[in-house]
């Protein structure tokens, strides 16, 4: 909510600066968001009127004037202002005036003396362009400082406004509470002096009681609608950031900005019968004053005429019943809605109204009332006319139900003791009837609050208006206990530092993605989609990392990134049956050099091995398998499923050729994804006997067809239990010169161990036999 | 005997000028060996007298045994030369670079969040965690803003279906814990205190320079017997003063609302001469209590929350929050 200053202090003036009372404002719960002077600094500038004008003999655009400024002689002043006349008054700049970028000196203008200079909207600073002089009212006092003419010691304050502090929505409510929080006087509402002289009125019936607990209406007749409002009240409307409309709107604008009641103006002569305070039917329509025809819905309270709704009550007037320039006769409301009949009316409908913004926070339900007669004075100023009699129908009113305070509880939940009668006095300021009795108070919160029901709230009010910033901060104090940690649980955050430590760069990417991504990815194609998103290529949600990643990777591409190994951890979203279900999983990608290029180490794209050897070595010590499976997002002979303890926990593999191409990258990227909770559960290391005989090495190699998986024959060397074995690793893969076409040659290494005595030669070599066995069974030959 | 003295000069001499092993025991030859000088003398001895030849046998070993002792040691000096030029030529250079010395790192809003962590870890706060697809209750109802609310036009949110949307702060993980905390103590006479902080990925519908639609929360949150709204500010004050290490830390709260607090409060902390706000707090409603079950007259709690992203961005001098979700390797190396 934006206002004037200077409006505000003709209501309650403290003896505070303009910064003092932002300041006051901001911590008492009405943030300043913003405050600005209404116009720049600058000073000696004066109302002149031009007496005299005469061209200047040397130069065509000018004239000399002589202008009045109040003083005893006038002064002589060379102008180019093409819009200048005799009897004009104008702003006069005099000698020695520092004005927005410049100072006002006695020259000469092409050999005539000039003191002073006449001034434009632009040269105040008041306007970013201006045509000519800035021409002042006729009745403007001459020599009168143009700052305090033009009201512009003022300074525009923009307040941010909780949704509980609805009293605030109005210079009379901000009043009331500077007034609460200084102790400075209010000045008293405005008289009400008029005489009802009309003789119509209007019927008025109410038939949802509830939600339309008041409704005071006036037929006002007679009046000029085309009359002009005063200066004053457009100069605080444009203050308050309205433009002036007409007369009648003007005046409604202003009382809602005065009192915070929001009121409305119908063309009497557009209604016809009585008024009716109803929900919509089914079926009706209304065009409302913004030109917008709205299908009624039966929750939406109306106004209706006889024949049909004239305005969606608290929120919007309709169109067809809107005052205009050709309007004598006008109907004014003035009522109190409920504030949850109104909520979230005007957002369904896609707009924000002035009135619906107050009703639906809580409008004074007492106000009613005095702001009709305000209005209709403003009016009768204004635009003449005949102020009928008040029809005013009472519903149920909102009680406002006693809510009890302790002192006690003032100390337990702020932590600071504060004695009754300053208690007492703070509720008194706040405008708060109680009764006390002993350290409670029974307090009956006034008509304007309406976030006042339950101890809290007031708690909240006391610690205001005491201070937050004299409450002050006290060291903990609590009793300790150890917080229990499972062992068996692996933080992640050991888990994340693990891969940085593998050279991976983690990266957080948005959890809602490109439909595309899915489908092309994980061959989902009916992801999670959000109602509304706030791009296409971010409505729906991720079921797996991939494509964060990949997507983050073409950023660093094209920043000129040659090798890129990046990381997420993140939950992944599907749903089963009605059931919405998050998985935390952990995903990598490495593109370009298996190393970072360096000397002495021959480089190699990375590949899906050196991956490989990342994941085994995350989930180290636990012992994961590798089973080649397809994935719709990898090459179909270089992709897997991962599996612990035969459980499917993740997938790794080199992105499919055609995606490469599809998303531009020049090289394949080697990917992977597994579940968070396979990461972090493991196991407690339970210890055995270790042996202190040597260890045997022995090497068995073989030549194995293509086609003849290594897992096949280490589980065919671990199965026969050959005496001994501790341990069977393959440490050399030969293709090539001396291994014919369709073979491999693979070199395992044998560890065999006693934990007694030291190996004789035939132990070793029945063991080995065994292993060779196992592996001619499954169609390999010893290598001589 | 001057002859000896002679043999003696003659040796030291030439194995001084010698720096090859193998030459050296050419040279050893010419005064040890079978024709050697000095093995000739000692062949001589026989010529002489009886009475002479203890003497000139004594005086003759004397001699050998130093020129034995000159040939070990000009050995060793050989041996050692040699070691040492062996040595030379194997020197490194020890400016060329390690291998795979290459590490990546933890985003920032990652090692903010563990630094966070940390801190309220060493008070005894715990960690919670909860779903980013929340239902209504626990977003809003739960949290003490009812449907059509004008607070949940605070919230901008992302909506997946009636039902349930991306929670727009980590509130309902609050809820959550305390429901589970409920039920866990609810053979107790008296719960133990409730002491978390609840970090995540939040959701608004807002995307600008200022502004992501995703960003991170961490809230906390202690209930029990005996805290109360100075202990909140302790905690606020406590908490930025060590994240930000600085002593001189001022926090200022500022009156606000909230549906879920009461009193509710924006929390500044000082910063370059002016005040920076840094986050929300307050009491934690009674109705939010209720909702879960706990008794707000025996209990109080207090409740906070910041911007994950702010506080990097303070911390580190981050002036774009864009840059968090760009992922560029170069801003993201930085915090190796």
């Amino acid at each position: 909510m934006q206002f004037s200053e200077s409006w505000l202090r003709s209501l309650v003036n403290p003896s505070l600066s303009s910064e003092e009372l932002s300041h006051l404002l901001t911590m008492a719960g009405l943030e300043v968001e913003e405050m600005k002077p209404v116009a720049a600094a600058f000073d000696s500038v004066v109302v002149g009127q031009v007496l005299t004008k005469e061209k200047h003999p040397d130069a065509d655009r000018l004239n000399v004037l002589t202008v009045d400024v109040g003083q005893a002689v006038p002064l002589s002043i060379v102008c180019g202002a093409g819009n200048v006349s005799i009897g004009m008054k104008a702003p006069c700049a005099l000698v020695g005036a520092k004005l927005p970028g410049i100072e006002i000196k006695q020259a000469k203008v092409r050999g005539i003396a000039s003191f002073g200079m006449m001034c434009s909207e632009k040269e105040l600073g008041l306007a970013e362009e201006s045509a000519g002089l800035m021409v002042l009212d006729a009745e403007a006092t001459v020599g009168q400082s143009i700052r305090a003419h033009l009201d512009l010691d003022d300074h525009l304050i923009t307040l941010k406004l909780t949704p509980n502090r609805c009293d605030c929505l109005s210079l009379n409510g901000i009043a009331r509470e500077v007034a609460a929080l200084t102790g400075t006087a209010m000045a008293s509402l405005p008289a009400i002096t008029f005489n009802e002289a009309g003789t119509q009125a209007k019927k008025i019936k109410i038939t949802a009681a509830s939600a339309c607990p008041r409704y005071n209406g006036r037929v006002i007749s007679g009046v000029n609608a085309q009359a002009q409002t005063p200066a004053w009240m457009v100069k605080r409307l444009e203050r308050c950031g309205l433009h002036s409309i007409s007369a009648l709107v003007d005046v409604t604008n202003y009382v809602l900005l005065e009192l915070g009641q929001p009121l409305h103006a119908f063309d009497l002569s557009k209604l016809n019968g009585d008024i009716e305070v109803r929900f919509a039917r089914a079926g009706e329509k209304l065009k409302l004053l913004n030109e917008q025809m709205v299908d009624l819905q039966d929750d939406m309270l109306v106004i209706a005429d006889a024949n049909a709704p004239v305005a969606l009550a608290g929120v919007m007037g309709g169109a067809d019943s809107a005052v205009g320039d050709a309007t004598t006769d006008i109907f004014l409301e003035s009522a109190f809605f409920a504030p949850s009949v109104i909520a979230g009316k005007s957002r369904r409908l896609g707009f924000s109204s002035d009135a619906a913004y107050r009703y639906e926070r809580g409008v004074d339900f007492s106000a009613a009332g005095y702001a009709l007669a305000r209005a209709t004075q403003l009016i009768l100023d204004i635009c003449g006319g005949q102020a009928g009699a008040v029809t005013a129908v009472q519903g149920e009113l909102p009680v406002r139900h006693p809510v009890k305070l302790r002192a006690s509880r003032v100390l337990r939940v702020l932590g600071i003791a504060l004695p009754t009668d300053q208690i007492a006095q703070i509720l008194l300021r706040l405008g708060m009837s109680f009764v006390q009795q002993g350290e409670a108070f029974l307090v009956t919160p006034p008509s304007y609050r309406f976030d006042i029901e339950i101890e809290e709230d007031l708690i909240e009010e006391i610690a205001r208006v005491y201070g937050y910033e004299n409450i002050q901060p006290a060291p903990i104090q609590a009793r300790m206990s150890i917080l229990p940690r499972k062992e068996s649980q692996r933080p992640l955050a050991k888990l994340m530092h693990a891969m940085a430590a593998r050279d991976y760069q983690e990266t957080i990417n948005y959890a809602f993605v490109d439909a595309a991504w899915e489908r092309d990815l994980c061959g989902n194609s009916s992801p999670i989609t959000l109602k509304n998103p706030i791009a296409s290529q971010m409505s729906v949600m991720r079921s797996s990392l991939l494509g964060g990643l990949i997507e983050s990777l073409r950023t660093n591409l094209a920043r000129k990134q040659m090798r890129v190994r990046l990381f997420e951890v993140g939950g992944c979203f599907s749903k089963v049956g009605n059931v919405y279900l998050q998985q935390e999983r952990l995903a990598g990608i490495a593109y370009g050099g298996a190393q970072s290029e360096q000397w002495g180490v021959p480089a190699h794209h990375v590949d899906f091995y050196d991956v490989k050897g990342d994941v085994e070595a995350l989930f180290s010590p636990l012992s994961l398998s590798f089973k080649a499976v397809m994935h719709t997002a990898s090459h179909p002979g270089k992709s897997a499923k991962i599996l612990l303890d035969g459980k499917e926990i993740g997938w790794i593999g080199e992105l499919h050729p055609q995606l490469q191409q599809q998303y531009d990258l020049p090289n394949p990227p080697v990917w992977f994804e597994v579940d968070v909770s396979a990461l972090t559960s493991t196991s407690l290391p339970k210890v055995s006997a270790i042996s202190r005989v040597p260890l045997v090495r022995r090497d068995i190699a073989v030549l194995a067809d293509e086609s003849v998986l290594v897992s096949t024959l280490l589980s065919a060397m671990y199965e026969v239990k050959a005496p001994y074995v501790k341990d069977i690793e393959l440490f050399d893969l030969y293709r090539g010169k001396g291994v014919e076409q369709g073979k491999k040659s693979l070199a395992f290494r044998v560890l065999l161990q006693d934990t007694q005595k030291t190996l004789a030669e035939s132990d070793i070599e029945s063991s080995t036999q065994l292993l060779v066995l196992a592996l001619e069974k499954n169609g390999v030959k010893l290598r001589s | 005997m001057q002859e000896l003295q002679t043999i003696l000069d003659d040796a030291l001499k030439s194995f001084a000028a010698i720096h090859d092993a193998v030459e050296l025991e050419n040279a050893k030859a010419r005064y040890l060996g079978k024709e050697g000088s000095l093995t000739g003398l000692l062949k001589g001895l026989g010529k002489l007298s009886v009475e002479e030849r203890p003497a000139a046998g004594a005086r003759i070993n004397q001699i050998k045994q130093q020129i034995e002792a000159a040939l070990q040691a000009r050995r060793d000096a050989i041996q050692q030369l040699a070691l040492q030029s062996k040595l030379a030529a194997e020197s490194l250079d020890v400016t060329l670079p390690g291998r795979n010395a290459s590490m990546g790192s933890l985003h920032p809003v990652t090692r903010t969040l563990e630094r966070i962590e940390t801190l309220f870890h060493s008070i005894g706060y715990d960690v919670a965690e909860g779903p980013e697809i929340e239902n209504d209750f626990y977003n809003f109802t739960a949290l003490n803003i009812p449907e059509d609310h004008p607070a949940r036009a605070m919230h901008d949110t992302f909506y997946i279906d009636d039902q349930h949307v991306l929670r727009t702060h980590t509130s309902p993980i609050q809820i959550r814990y305390m429901q589970a905390h409920m039920e866990k103590y609810k053979h107790l006479d008296a719960m133990p205190d409730i002491r978390i902080i609840a970090p995540g990925r939040v959701y608004r519908v807002d995307s600008d320079a200022t502004h992501s639609p995703m960003f991170h929360q961490v809230e906390g949150l202690w209930v029990g017997e005996r805290v109360s709204f100075v202990d909140l500010k302790g905690i606020i004050a406590d908490f930025l003063q060590n994240y930000f290490e600085t002593e001189d830390m001022q926090v200022r709260f500022r009156p606000s609302f909230f549906p879920f607090t009461e009193p509710s409060a924006e929390m500044d902390m000082s910063w370059k001469g002016g005040w920076l706000e840094i986050g929300g707090c307050g009491m934690v409603h009674p109705n939010v209590l209720k909702h879960v079950g706990i008794d707000s007259e025996k209990y109080i709690g207090f409740a906070f929350g910041m911007g994950v992203e702010r506080l990097a961005m303070l911390r580190y001098g981050v002036n774009d929050l864009r840059l968090f979700f760009e992922n560029d390797v170069q801003f993201l190396k930085q915090f190796n």
